[in-house]
């Protein structure tokens, strides 16, 4: 059988698995930022009529969950897996979505690089013959991680200026083995990098090294050259993040271009005073969901990579005074 | 790439150092510091400086005003209407915080809607609030006290401390 | 009634200052919990060594609001009651004349915290 990883890190698909519809739900930060137009649904408020923002989160993956195979036109029972993820300890609103749907769940934490890391996985699945249909999700709610990760909301506190805000949204793509649609063509699995940033508000700090590492190791395996892809999106390191990125790919002999952006920096405009751009699960996921998957669909993108971002600190970690270490994983879609 | 090896040989990490492959990114984590400094951007200290100022001022002098009305409407001796005086701006930061509202002043004016008392009172009402949902034991009655908490135990063991050391001072 | 009020305005706008300067200028994890601390301990220490009543005598409630003062008032009902009972005042002291700012933002913090939700 002939293997289909290449090089260090990369597996490419030999059926690539086909991008049969995504969906996604905001919070109403979201909905006003500069890619509204491509949101599903737009939350009114961020509690959306629940009790608690972990329900609220919670229901909106479920609702990204069923509507994405509604999107789809297929049963619900067709689908084999949902592979999803959240920021919130034990991954509760995956959990809980799941809990609502009752398809054999594969929980996964990555941080913010988690629609990354299911999408890779559920293309993995498929073009292995595991699955004909796998639902990818991921979702961050502002509110449940700034309690958890930070102070809480109503504390009163002067963010640094290189914070980034967690997004309020999930997002879920539905792959399948047959059908029309963009193709998940290939996957890059990073590494843990930790380059010694302890600070937990400068995350696109903590997070530039690996994302970097994972990219030069996707060219390198695939002995391409950054513009292959129309666009190169990295998951959310925001303004900060995206610079240092950039630093290093020129240090390290990358080329970049105009084509590498980041989904924090997309996400919000800089009049919506979220300092560096936003962050969180759902932040790749809704840009990913929405906005990309809509130009691939369009025509006007044809190649696009991911770098999902993920900041693999607790807030244990972190009050214990440990570094950041992060992660990154790379999928290309292509029309 | 040594410096990344110490780095994770620092941190006490059992790593087969002939396994490894060190991250291809072509930085030592010391330059990479250098980087992160450079580009991120450092607080707009002046600003923030002035509107701490006028913020910490106001809400002192409305505690002035309060202290003065209690001393001269209603016959309070100067200590009784400093401690009613500072017992209404807890009540007015606790409220401020249940309306939501407290969090923005801070993000204006920093350490001058941190540092006086109604800080003090925002600081114990946002983590209950915020905890609520895990009930009114361990979420509003214990989380009351997670700033809080901190707050007097230094204050009274230092208290403690100073009365101790008076005491002492004055045997002699 | 007005002739303290811009003494507060003056004196308290400076400790808040020392506070911001405190936040901006050393490492970024200091949290407001971490300001609060600072000052209510420098309050008591400089109120044991008798330099924060000068203060309040210019500044009123500009010295008495920010937490530091707080931490005066500990002080001085430690060694008002040191001086009064003894080893056991010590202990004591300090409580009693914080007891009025406890017992209402105990009090305060809970009734709004059991009224209100968290806006976001």
């Amino acid at each position: 059988m002939v293997s289909k990883k290449v090089g260090n890190q990369t597996v490419v698909f030999q059926n690539p698995p086909i991008v049969l519809s995504g969906y996604n739900v905001v919070g109403p930060k979201e909905g006003e930022g500069p890619l509204k137009g491509s949101f599903d649904k737009v939350l009114a408020d961020t509690y959306d009529g629940e009790k608690s923002w972990e329900k609220t989160e919670a229901k909106m993956l479920e609702t990204a969950m069923r509507e994405v195979v509604n999107k789809a036109n297929v049963p619900l029972v067709s689908v084999d897996y949902i592979l999803a993820g959240d920021l919130l300890n034990q991954i509760i609103s995956s959990s809980f979505a799941a809990r609502q749907i009752g398809l054999p769940f594969i929980g996964l934490y990555g941080a913010c690089s988690t629609m990354a890391l299911s999408t890779a996985l559920g293309a993995v699945l498929i073009d292995g013959g595991f699955a004909s249909k796998v639902i990818c999700s991921a979702s961050s709610h502002h509110d449940t991680a700034e309690r958890q990760f930070r102070l809480p909301t109503e504390q009163g506190n002067q963010r640094a200026m290189y914070a980034q805000w967690t997004v309020t949204g999930a997002g879920s793509l539905l792959l399948g083995n047959s059908g029309a649609g963009p193709k998940v063509t290939s996957a890059t699995f990073g590494r843990v990098i930790d380059y010694g940033e302890t600070d937990t508000n400068n995350m696109g700090a903590a997070m530039a090294p690996a994302i970097a590492d994972t990219i030069i190791n996707h060219f390198s395996d695939l002995n391409r050259q950054p513009d292959y892809y129309d666009l190169i999106a990295t998951g959310d390191l925001g303004s900060i993040g995206l610079q240092l990125v950039l630093e290093i790919l020129n240090k390290s002999g990358t080329k970049t271009g105009i084509n590498f952006t980041d989904c924090g920096v997309m996400i919000f405009s800089p009049k919506q005073d979220t300092h560096a751009g936003g962050s969180g699960c759902g932040c790749s996921a809704v840009v990913l969901t929405g906005h990309i998957l809509k130009k691939i669909i369009s025509g006007e993108l044809k190649k696009i990579l991911l770098i999902g971002s993920g900041s693999l600190h607790s807030s244990t970690s972190s009050l214990q005074g440990e570094s950041i270490p992060a992660i990154g994983h790379a999928v290309s879609i292509e029309a | 790439m040594k410096e990344i090896r110490e780095l994770y040989n620092k941190r006490g990490e059992k790593m087969n150092q002939s396994n490894l492959r060190p991250p291809t990114i072509n930085l030592t984590p010391k330059e990479y510091k250098e980087i992160t400094q450079r580009i991120s951007p450092k607080p707009k200290v002046l600003k923030n400086v002035i509107m701490a100022f006028l913020v910490g001022g106001l809400i002192c002098s409305f505690g002035q005003i309060l202290i003065n009305f209690y001393m001269n409407y209603t016959g309070l001796s100067k200590i009784a209407a400093q401690m009613a005086g500072t017992a209404s701006l807890i009540l007015l930061g606790a409220l401020l915080t249940g309306l939501g509202v407290y969090d923005k002043i801070v993000k204006i004016g920093g350490a001058g809607g941190i540092v006086p008392v109604t800080g003090f009172a925002n600081s114990m009402v946002s983590p209950a609030l915020e905890y609520k949902r895990e009930g009114y034991v361990f979420g509003v009655g214990g989380k009351l006290f997670t700033v809080a908490g901190p707050i007097l135990v230094y204050g009274i063991v230092t208290s403690i401390i100073v009365g101790i050391s008076y005491s002492i001072i004055n045997w002699f | 009634m007005f002739y303290n009020i811009l003494p507060a305005f003056i004196v308290g706008g400076l400790i808040c200052v020392i506070g911001q300067l405190l936040m901006d200028l050393t490492k970024a994890n200091i949290t407001p919990a971490h300001v609060l601390v600072i000052f209510v301990t420098s309050g008591v220490i400089l109120g044991g060594l008798g330099l924060y009543e000068p203060l309040v005598r210019i500044g009123g409630a500009g010295a008495t609001v920010p937490l530091s003062g707080f931490g005066n008032t500990l002080a001085q009902g430690a060694i008002a009651g040191a001086q009064e009972k003894g080893f056991l005042g010590a202990f004591s002291g300090g409580i009693e004349a914080g007891a009025v700012g406890i017992a209402a933002a105990v009090l305060f913090g809970y009734l709004t915290a059991v009224v209100f939700n968290p806006k976001g």
